[in-house]
């Protein structure tokens, strides 16, 4: 008898349980801590050595010294963390959480002001 | 004498995830011989060895294929550590030894998905895979990727599994497994599942050999191969029987995957409970200069690594042999004589990994 009708106690359980899958959009995603969502840098410890930009394997950071600026394209950056595990101060880190899709690929540039803060955050 | 006819199979086919083409030369409905021909996927990622650091180059490897991601990172990583001779901690070998395993789950459960979806079994296909997601998200908290982990790193591994979260894993392992049973009875019992698979794409031990087949194929056939055997990573430690079966049929090749999926479970809490506490990567000093290859069991079959270095931050040479690569004469061998409705079956009972065989 087991070789017919296999599958029909699977089948039983599922058609009376409440579906696997969440309801996302409604029920939003909790990624876990671990999660290689995106590269973030603290621009106040970073001292613009280029450790990031020369080991990142497809090339998506730039930085320059001359105008103090850290750059990423986002949509070349395969969250592998080599950056995270090269730099000698710890500024970057790689969080949870994916950056949007757009139509076209952009760059975020972000510039350390004299006084060590943040300064304007430019999207090219 | 009948009339032979040569029919083109792929490269875009419903039952091929990924592109390879067959020329099939068929006497009515019986296929006489298949001509394969691959090299739709290539993307030429051992040259990249010249421009990538031999560092970076763990990420590339890494990329070669979405299923046995980690082992390919895995076997570039230890090819790297024995020119260099350096010994990894014994923790960095267990964790290697856990995360393989786990692949080894998540590549069976695919490929019992695919299987019974190539016979048209889709809901059987959407419970296999559905089983599936709980090891991806296994994966995700331990690595922080579902596919590709990035914790590879020459001289160890870059994040530890703390105790709490490794008894998790066994615990929703152990509930797994009871699910496990149930959805894989229906692929060993059912009587339409048998239909399609006993007694189809013979390979018998001696065809087996010569062709030199590698992994579930070659073990489908009743022959006792299995790298893991060789005692790399924690796998001397872990005591395990090699499993085989004499039926040379694509049952048994599904028998030997299903077998296979219990015995890695058995594996990682094996590993779990042996596991030491000790540093997870050691500091690598200097360049590699020499040669070395490994060879490590892939869920697919024996993959063969060889990398020759000459004391520059580039590695000269790289070459994966891959396991689907191995199979592809081997699955010839099977094509011939079979009914032109069973190719596409058949195929998959290699669980052919296109983008692994041409890199």
């Amino acid at each position: 008898m087991a070789q017919f009708l296999s599958f029909t106690k699977t089948v039983m359980k599922n058609l009376f349980s409440k579906p696997v899958t969440t309801a996302y959009p409604a029920a939003p995603k909790i990624y876990p801590e671990r999660t290689r969502g995106h590269v973030e840098i603290q621009i106040e410890s970073c001292i613009m050595c280029g450790m990031c930009m020369r080991s990142c394997p497809p090339g998506a950071i730039e930085v320059k010294r001359n105008e103090n600026s850290w750059s990423i394209n986002r949509f070349d950056c395969v969250q592998c963390g080599y950056c995270v595990e090269k730099c000698p101060k710890k500024s970057l880190s790689i969080v949870p959480g994916y950056t949007t899709p757009d139509s076209k690929k952009s760059i975020e540039t972000i510039i350390k002001q004299s006084d060590g803060t943040e300064g304007e955050k430019k999207d090219a | 004498m009948p009339k032979r006819s040569i029919v083109p199979f792929g490269p875009q086919h419903p039952v091929l995830p990924e592109p390879i083409h067959l020329d099939l030369v068929l006497e009515d409905e019986l296929v006489i011989e298949a001509i394969p021909s691959i090299g739709y996927v290539h993307r030429g990622l051992e040259s990249l060895v010249a421009k990538k650091d031999f560092n970076e180059m763990v990420y590339v490897t890494e990329r070669i294929c979405g299923i046995c991601s980690f082992m390919h990172g895995m076997g570039y990583c230890s090819a790297v550590e024995q020119i260099m001779n350096v010994q990894i901690p014994r923790r960095a070998e267990f964790l290697r030894t856990i995360w393989a395993e786990m692949s080894r789950i998540h590549s069976h459960l695919l490929w019992l998905g695919l299987l019974a979806d190539a016979f048209g079994f889709e809901a059987l296909f959407m419970q296999s895979w559905r089983l599936r997601e709980k090891i991806l998200d296994m994966f995700e908290i331990a690595t922080g990727g579902r596919v590709i982990f990035s914790v590879n790193k020459i001289g160890g591994v870059l994040k530890d599994m703390p105790a709490e979260m490794l008894s998790n894993f066994v615990a929703v392992l152990d509930g797994m497994e009871k699910e496990l049973r149930e959805t894989t009875q229906t692929f060993l019992d059912d009587y339409t599942v048998k239909s399609r698979l006993v007694g189809v794409g013979i390979l018998t031990e001696e065809d087996a050999i010569r062709r030199g087949a590698v992994g579930p194929m070659m073990r489908a056939s009743g022959i006792e191969v299995d790298m893991r055997k060789t005692g790399y990573a924690a796998y001397d430690e872990i005591d395990f029987q090699v499993i085989t079966s004499k039926e040379c049929d694509s049952f048994a090749r599904c028998k030997v995957r299903i077998a296979e999926l219990f015995q890695s479970i058995e594996i990682i809490r094996q590993a779990v409970s042996k596991i030491p506490d000790t540093e997870i990567s050691v500091p690598v000093k200097g360049f590699p200069n020499g040669e070395a290859y490994v060879r490590l069991e892939q869920p697919r079959g024996e993959a063969f690594y060889y990398v020759r270095a000459n004391g520059s931050k580039f590695v000269d040479r790289m070459r994966v042999r891959t396991p689907t690569f191995a199979n592809i004469p081997a699955l010839m061998q099977v094509l011939q004589g079979c009914q032109f409705g069973d190719v596409p079956l058949l195929i998959l009972t290699i669980d052919p990994c296109i983008s692994c065989t041409e890199r």
